[in-house]
This record gives structure tokens, C-alpha cells and sequence, in this order.
């Protein structure tokens, strides 16, 4: 088991017609990910990849009852595209795109309110390397082969330290159940506590590794949840020690803007909450392996 | 007379001017013109002059503060604004948290008239006021949506003796990811206010933030281009600069990033490193190699290659016969190259 994809959820990709969509499309297949089809509209009726193409999400979920989506269309048009997915009653979208106004995202989040919470899609990124249940499913953009199986929960904005993580923790011999991407952006689908209670309530994770960075709220929110409720032991990581304030380190959401959004400040608020830090980025093998003898 | 450079806090740094004659705005401009301004903000360098802003003076009866932010706890634009002028934002929220009037707004259906209102009767202002006061709020609101900002502060909007609402200074951000669709505002660009470093970067499309230190940094995502320069300081170094090349990474792309940061004089050692999921370490290294063989090696080189076409990768650098000071693991190829920079010496 795992959170939120396994081998058995059918997934459809948004922009599977273009250069990136079709690339990793075609990557996703290989790993075994069911995907069923893809959307470009105006390409409808095609085939891309083995799969069929259609002109609309509605008339994609409707043929395939795909129940994933993947959003790799480009930053103008993006926004729609993860509403069109809502609306078509996809329940997990995970957007790749890196390059989304704030102020669309903002309207995105807002329109996604207008379902019930439990009726209501969950969106991963946008700018996220995408959801991977090692051994069963990618709908990412991450190489699948630095990922064991196992019992680990991984969540972090960025893909390539997550990347680094997961292969520090399989040169150790421990596997990660899921891995999920919540994007550099400073308005994005869900959040690290979001994540953090799937992980809680999952019965295949065992510990939780947590890969966060300068700039915004999000790491102190999921701390206060993981000192209230969390039943499994959590580490984490705050990249951006060594950055300035005031300005952007690559992630459109990677600024320290306010007070309590430095690496140092979340450190220590996290420290705070009882969770495990991992003291560099060279340690979340040790860290994980010294987490989980405790 | 006002300075028009960007940053804050350069009304106690002298770049903001009284002048109660022509003649003293001559001298005035004189002084300031082509200077340096250095602010609490700016870094030893300041930020050089080369526009001013002349408007004419007024009565101040009182100074207000109003802002807007894209808040990213609630996700939506929120509006702030204080009877305490003046004061920039963070003094007023830790000094006067309780004049903080904080308003947040509908995504849906935008700002509206009451809530313009509400703000205008909790600042102070009278009805002979009121309609100025919430065309004014409106107007800004409608500015900061349109134009995708992320930032929009008015300090002081001030009531004038004569009862009227002017905007003594304006601050805006924008959203790099919106200036697709704003070119009116890319075309605002102000490069004389940019580190040169990074006005190079941005023409090439590379991510890229120039800092102090001597370990240039050629890596691949924004959270491991962190995390190798935390590394880098924990390893008792210093990075020159964050750099992220992205996803996708041709050689070309590769040999631009390398030029650029072998161009920053203070760097002393150069670190690569890649966890290559869409990149692929073969094109990395392929160009390594050809960034090497055009512009010649005259500072240690460390790479670090993970992740897809590892071995290829690898053995393109060793083969290629260069001096290369090859890593496996992020721990290692930080402190190779903190080293490697304490070791060098130019010229050598």
C-alpha cells in the first residue's frame, strides 16, 4: 500500500502530445504506471504513446475512468488545465509546470473550494518533480531507478534533493513507500501538513522524511501538526541556510519575505516541535537510519 | 527630490531631499547623481543613482501606510494599512501592532467599495474624504491585480493640509511568472539596478543569484542548488553564487553556466553538481568539456554526477584527459572544493 497512487490507479496526461508531456509520458509507461490516455485539445481522436487522445478532460475521465491526472501544458495555460481536471472529477492532479502566475494559482485554489472537502481534487505542485510509489507507479518526473521500495514517506518543494534523499536512503538499504512533490511555488496544491496526515494515517509508512526551504508559512504549519498528532517519528531538512533575504533562490516561493521564514528560524521551530533535524544535506541516510533505531 | 532606486530605506540614507529652491535642487541632484546609495537594505555595495523624482512639496497632516501582499498563508491578496505612516511595515507590526488594519480579499469577486470603506473610517478618515480614500485603496487594488503584482505599497500616503490623499511613495514587485503577459512592465527593467552577474544570467535565461564567496556553484533544481551551498558552508566555505540550470540541460546550456560563473573574479573553485532526473549526466559532462576545451581551465574544477547516464557521464570527463576533481557524493564534492578554493592560487 501506499499513499494517494499504486499500480492499479489509471492516470491520464495533460499535454501528452507535447516535446516534455510525450518524453515523460513515455517514461512513465516504461515504469509500469497505468497510464490510459492523454488530452490536447483540438488533437482528439489520435494516439499518442499507445494511448488514446481526446479533446476534453470530461470526455478523458468518462472513456478511460482515469482518476490521475498529470499536467505538463504550458505556464499560460496551465491554471485551466488543473481546472479543467476539478472539474472533471479527477481526485489526485500533480502539475509539473514551473512558471504559473501567482494570481492564477491563487484563482485555481479558490475555484478547487467550490467542491465539498471530501468530494475535492487533491493537487500536488505546481513546479514539483510529481508522486512516486516505488515499484508501482511514478506520475512524476523523476528517475525511478534511485527509488527502493520500502517504509519511508518523503515530501519536499524540491525534486532533485529529494532525488539526493532517496538515494542517500537506498545506498543505505531503505526503501520509501511514497514520495510526493508539493512544488517551489509560493501558492501551491497541498501542503506539507496536507501530506503529513496521509503519511500519518498510512499503515505502510513508518517514518517521514520532510524536505523543506526558505521562504513561507508551510513548514511551521505542518510542525505544529506533527507535535499535536503525528504518531510516526519525522526528520527534516530546511535548504537555504546560506541564502540572503530578500531574494530569490530559483523557486518562485524561495524568498525570506517575513519573520520566521529563514532556514535558521525554521530550523528552530521545527527543533521545537520534536523533530528530528537533519544537521546537512549529505545526512538523510544517517539521519533516517538513526530515526528509526530509536 | 527622490532617488529612483531599488530598494527601501533611503529616506535615512539620504537619498530622499527637501529643497526649498530651484537652486537647491540643482545641488541637490548634483550630489546625489551617479552616487552610490548605500541602505539598510542594499549590502555595502548600494545601488547606484542614475534617476531622479522631483515632485512638488505639500502640508502633511498625516501619514498613512497602506500595502498589499499576495499572502501566502491565506492565499489571497491582503491589504494592510496603518495610521502610522512613515514607519516601513516590519517597525509598524512590531512597534504598533494594534494600528495593523488587515482586510483580505475574495479571490472570486475582487475588492469591494465596503471593504475600501471599512479601511478608510479605520484609518481616521473623515467623510469629506471618504470617496477620495476609496478610489484611491480601489485603484491600487485594481493596479495590483491587473498587473499580476505581488507587492504594492504606498509610505506615506499622506492627508494634506488642504484635505487631500496623495501617495508621497509607491513601491510595486511583480511576478516574474506573469511578465508573459505584462510586457509594458518587462519593458520597465532597470539593469542599471542589477548585480552585473545576474543581468548576464537573466540575458542567457539561467537562474541565477550573485553572492560573496569563492566556491562558484553549477548545479541542477533550485532545493539541491541550496543545498550545495549550505553544504559548501558547512564545509567551512563560502559560495560565489546559486545557480540552478535547470531541467533539461543541454551542453550548450551547460557551457553558458560554466562561462558565467568562471567570469565572477572572486571565484576560486568551481563545483558541479548534478542529480540528473530529467538532465541527463552525458550532456552535463559533454558541456563540461567542451566549456573546458574553449575557454581553458584556470581554477580547480570539481563535478559531482548522479542520477540518469551516470556512467556515461563519468566516463566522458575521464576520458576527456582534463584536470578534473571527479566527487560521488554531495559530502565529498563540497569539501573537494572548499579546499580546492583555499588551495588556489591565481596565477599558479
Amino acid at each position: 500500500m501506499s499513499v494517494l497512487i499504486n499500480k492499479n490507479t489509471p492516470v491520464l496526461v495533460q499535454g501528452i502530445t507535447g516535446k516534455i508531456g510525450g518524453f515523460h509520458a513515455q517514461d512513465m509507461i516504461g515504469y509500469g504506471t497505468p497510464v490510459v490516455g492523454g488530452v490536447t485539445p483540438g488533437k482528439g481522436g489520435t494516439t499518442a504513446h499507445g494511448v488514446p487522445v481526446f479533446d476534453t478532460m470530461k470526455e478523458a475521465v468518462e472513456k478511460t475512468k482515469a482518476e490521475i491526472s498529470i499536467v505538463f501544458v504550458p505556464p499560460p495555460y496551465a491554471a485551466d488545465s488543473i481546472m479543467e481536471a476539478a472539474d472533471a472529477g479527477i481526485k489526485v492532479a500533480v502539475c509539473i509546470t514551473d512558471g504559473i502566475p501567482a494570481q492564477d494559482m491563487m484563482r485555481v485554489k479558490r475555484y478547487m473550494r467550490r467542491y465539498k472537502k471530501e468530494e475535492r481534487m487533491r493537487l500536488f505542485g505546481p513546479n514539483c518533480a510529481g508522486v512516486i510509489t516505488p515499484g508501482e507507479s511514478l506520475v512524476g518526473i523523476m528517475p525511478g531507478h534511485i527509488y527502493k521500495q520500502g517504509r519511508i514517506g518523503i515530501v519536499g518543494r524540491s525534486g532533485t534533493l529529494g532525488y539526493e534523499a532517496a538515494s542517500q536512503l537506498k545506498d543505505i538499504g531503505i526503501g520509501v513507500s511514497t514520495s510526493v512533490g508539493i512544488g517551489g511555488d509560493p501558492i501551491n496544491g497541498s501542503s506539507f501538513k496536507d501530506v503529513m496526515e496521509l503519511f500519518n494515517a498510512d499503515p505502510d509508512t513508518d517514518a517521514v522524511i520532510m524536505i523543506g526551504e526558505i521562504g513561507g508559512p508551510q513548514e511551521a504549519e505542518a510542525g505544529e501538526y506533527i507535535a499535536k498528532y503525528m504518531t510516526k517519528p519525522v526528520c527534516a531538512y530546511i535548504a537555504g541556510l546560506s541564502a540572503p533575504k530578500g531574494r530569490k533562490m530559483g523557486h518562485a516561493g524561495a524568498i525570506v519575505s517575513s519573520v520566521g521564514e529563514s532556514a535558521a528560524e525554521k530550523v528552530e521551530i521545527l527543533r521545537g516541535c520534536g523533530i528530528h533535524i537533519v544537521p546537512t544535506p549529505a545526512e538523510f541516510g544517517p539521519t533516517v537510519k538513526k530515526m528509526l533505531a530509536a | 527630490m527622490k532617488a529612483q532606486v531599488h530598494t527601501g530605506g533611503r529616506g535615512k540614507a539620504g537619498g530622499v531631499k527637501v529643497c526649498k529652491s530651484e537652486h537647491e535642487v540643482e545641488a541637490a541632484a548634483e550630489g546625489m547623481l551617479g552616487r552610490r546609495l548605500v541602505t539598510n537594505q542594499t549590502g555595502p555595495a548600494g545601488k547606484g543613482i542614475f534617476r531622479l523624482y522631483v515632485e512638488a512639496g505639500c502640508k502633511i497632516e498625516r501619514e498613512l501606510y497602506l500595502g498589499f501582499v499576495l499572502d501566502r498563508k491565506t492565499e489571497r491578496v491582503v491589504v494592510a494599512a496603518s495610521a502610522e505612516g512613515g514607519m516601513d511595515i516590519e517597525e509598524i507590526a512590531e512597534q504598533r501592532p494594534e494600528s495593523l488594519i488587515r482586510i483580505s480579499v475574495e479571490p472570486a469577486v475582487g475588492m469591494q467599495a465596503f471593504q475600501a470603506r471599512e479601511l478608510a473610517f479605520a484609518l481616521g478618515l473623515g467623510p469629506e474624504v471618504l470617496s477620495e480614500a476609496v478610489t484611491t485603496i480601489l485603484g491600487c487594488y485594481r493596479a495590483f491585480r491587473d498587473n499580476d503584482a505581488t507587492m504594492l505599497e504606498i509610505n506615506p500616503l499622506v492627508l494634506t493640509g488642504e484635505g487631500r490623499l496623495i501617495a508621497l511613495d509607491a513601491k510595486m514587485s511583480f511576478d516574474d511568472n506573469a511578465l508573459f503577459r505584462h510586457p509594458h512592465i518587462a519593458e520597465l527593467r532597470d539593469k542599471s539596478q542589477e548585480d552585473p552577474r545576474e543581468t548576464q544570467a537573466a540575458d542567457r535565461g539561467l537562474s541565477y543569484v550573485g553572492l560573496d564567496g569563492d566556491v562558484g556553484c553549477i548545479v541542477n533544481g533550485a532545493g539541491l542548488a541550496m543545498a550545495t551551498m549550505d553544504m559548501i558552508l558547512l564545509a567551512g566555505g563560502a559560495p560565489a553564487n546559486f545557480l540552478d540550470i535547470g531541467g533539461g540541460a543541454t551542453p550548450e546550456r551547460v557551457a553558458k553556466a560554466f562561462r558565467l560563473v568562471t567570469q565572477d573574479q572572486n571565484v576560486k573553485a568551481v563545483l558541479v553538481n548534478i542529480f540528473a532526473g530529467i538532465n541527463r549526466c552525458d550532456w552535463v559532462a559533454q558541456g563540461v568539456v567542451k566549456a573546458v576545451e574553449m575557454a581553458g581551465l584556470d581554477r580547480p574544477l570539481v563535478v559531482r554526477l548522479a542520477g540518469t547516464n551516470v556512467e556515461e557521464g563519468r566516463r566522458i570527463i575521464d576520458e576527456s584527459g582534463l584536470p578534473v576533481i571527479t566527487a560521488a557524493t554531495l559530502a565529498e564534492a563540497a569539501e573537494k572544493s572548499v579546499a580546492a578554493a583555499k588551495n588556489f592560487k591565481p596565477g599558479a
